[in-house]
């Protein structure tokens, strides 16, 4: 008897949720239609400033997933990371290279910049591994995430003291306007976001999958101690995980920067949740996971902030969080994240 | 080949092997057996670099090995199989015995070894692009069997590679495990199946709660009547 109530009730359960999944799609689906319908161009707008915005998140996304991927640690740090990097732009471009309008030598020392704040950011980011969590690997986990935090308020502090406590305009070496096409407007600054993450997007992905280094991440993530046994070097590997997080935060730190053309020391708190939400929303740990995550928070914002019939903008973060708890209430590891038994 | 001397290993406050000395002479198979927490695989766990010790050494071909890293040592040419075989689940039967030639660059020499792999374990070849993690157990010892080798060691640590198998494949375990000594590598075989073991090695140490109790010709400790009555059944 009880097996068979038990059943009913399992079936009743995914019944329920399967009919719950549909509604909301089916809603969501109404809503943009009708937005497309009365204004196509509109939507077509906000639906590229989502995306620009979300890839961004994903640039910084994919950091807390590869930590946590390796070493099961949110790095609170990061996001801070991500401001530290949008400040090393700031000075490096306005300041260090005098460059304040777009010109071909401009965006040489744009390009300088990109390589120069990743090498930047890795870099702190493995002196952060190195010197705060490695130590604790063993400890019990609460211990390396209070120390995350306190991470996180110090390099909040330097960004404090570097960049004062207001907000900072910089100019741009991205050329302003907008391309026309059929109609819509595409800002070219959304469109160089693109020209620029969905290389580094790609190399991430070539380093992950077809490296030796990115083998060596791949079976660290899996099995410490069989990975020493395979003759890694899990500490160099689990550096070099911090580095690539790293370096995409301070790319996404310029982008950032250079897009938006401002710049505040609390920066990293405000979209490193965003981020970190995305990460968990794709499922923790699973780089697919991150970006597509980063991506659906980023058009969810797009749409509702910029469409005709929408909440609007001071509902973004309220609608982002509630869609968040119904995935995660349904399914909690996360869109593409693997149930936590696999991991022995 | 390998020696090991007057080593302890302890776990925090608890010594897990209190001052063991071995040795391991090219060519040979040898096999540490005793029960369940007797320190067996804590041994081979220090051996790989795993473990610290607390006191004792290890020398490996004329050099200290103690106090290196793990994948240094697998770079002096020692591999393990590990006790729970430690596959790497998410990964392919193909991608798990490429990590085995990790360090390894002779693209030549690593084609090689797998197909000699694959020919010792023919099921491999089969599921070579299956998820490793969705292989039945015994499916998977043949893989952490087979990763240890494609690492082209010298000496070669077996944790326990008959746990959980069927009689079947014990069998066939045990003669893979002849097989590829005969083909030259050095085996530190640990083993509960003690029948088995001794009856495939060339000497043996009987470990007992952290201690070597004893030790000899693997043909002497079959009928030795101690270890008959404590290990074999008898």
């Amino acid at each position: 008897m009880a097996g068979v109530t038990y059943k009913t009730r399992q079936l009743r359960r995914r019944y329920v949720e399967r009919s719950f999944a549909t509604i909301a799609v089916a809603g969501g689906s109404f809503w943009l239609l009708i937005n497309l319908i009365k204004s196509p161009s509109q939507f077509t707008e906000v639906t590229f400033t989502g995306l620009s915005n979300g890839i961004l998140y994903a640039l910084i996304a994919l950091g807390y997933t590869l930590v946590y991927g390796i070493i099961e640690l949110i790095n609170f740090a990061h996001g801070d990371l991500f401001m530290l990097g949008g400040l090393f732009s700031a000075h490096f471009i306005t300041l260090w290279f005098n460059q304040n309008h777009p010109t071909g030598a401009g965006y040489g020392v744009l390009l300088l910049c990109l390589v120069a704040v990743m090498a930047f950011c890795g870099i702190i980011n493995v002196g952060i591994e190195r010197f705060a969590y490695r130590r604790l690997r063993r400890a019990p986990k609460l211990a390396p995430l209070i120390t995350a935090v306190g991470m996180s308020f110090i390099i909040q502090f330097v960004g404090l003291r570097w960049n004062g406590s207001g907000q900072k305009t910089w100019p741009s070496l991205l050329p302003a306007g907008n391309l026309k096409f059929l109609g819509v407007r595409l800002p070219y600054t959304t469109l160089i976001s693109f020209i620029v993450t969905i290389p580094v997007l790609l190399a991430l992905t070539y380093i992950v999958t077809q490296t030796k280094q990115g083998k060596a991440m791949r079976a660290t993530a899996q099995d410490q101690d069989a990975s020493r046994l395979m003759g890694i070097n899990v500490n160099r590997t689990i550096s070099f995980t911090f580095g690539l997080g790293g370096a995409l935060a301070g790319a996404a730190g310029l982008l950032f920067e250079q897009t938006r053309g401002l710049t505040t020391y609390n920066l990293g708190y405000q979209l490193g949740l965003i981020a970190f939400t995305a990460a968990v929303m794709g499922g923790i740990g699973n780089l697919q996971g991150a970006v597509l995550g980063a991506v659906i928070i980023g058009l969810i914002q797009g749409w509702n902030d910029g469409l005709p019939i929408g909440l609007g903008q001071q509902w973004s973060n309220t609608v982002v969080f509630s869609i968040l708890i119904l995935l995660m209430v349904f399914k909690p590891t996360g869109l593409l994240g693997k149930p936590m038994t696999e991991k022995v | 080949m390998l020696k090991v001397e007057n080593v302890e290993v302890a776990y925090g406050n608890i010594k897990a092997i209190k001052g063991i000395s071995l040795e391991v002479n090219k060519g040979e198979i040898v096999t540490l057996i005793g029960s369940n927490g007797a320190g067996k695989s804590t041994t081979l766990r220090a051996i790989s670099g795993l473990l610290k010790l607390k006191s004792g050494s290890i020398t490996f071909e004329g050099n200290r090995i103690d106090g290196k890293e793990g994948h240094e040592i697998v770079a002096k040419g020692i591999c393990q199989s590990p006790e729970g075989r430690r596959i790497f689940p998410r990964m392919s039967v193909s991608e798990n015995l490429d990590l085995g030639a990790f360090l390894r660059n002779d693209k030549d020499g690593i084609a090689e070894d797998r197909e000699r792999v694959l020919e010792l374990f023919p099921r491999l070849a089969e599921r070579i692009n299956q998820k490793a993690g969705t292989m039945s157990g015994g499916e998977q010892q043949m893989l952490a069997v087979g990763r240890a080798l494609m690492g082209k060691p010298s000496l070669l640590l077996l944790d326990e590679p008959s746990m959980g198998l069927a009689p079947v494949l014990v069998d066939m375990i045990f003669e893979t495990i002849t097989k590829i000594n005969e083909q030259g590598t050095t085996i530190l075989l640990v083993e509960q199946n003690a029948l088995a073991a001794l009856s495939v090695a060339h000497r043996a140490y009987v470990l007992e709660s952290g201690n070597i109790k004893l030790s000899g010709n693997a043909k002497d400790l079959i009928s030795d009547p101690e270890v008959t009555k404590a290990y074999l059944g008898g």
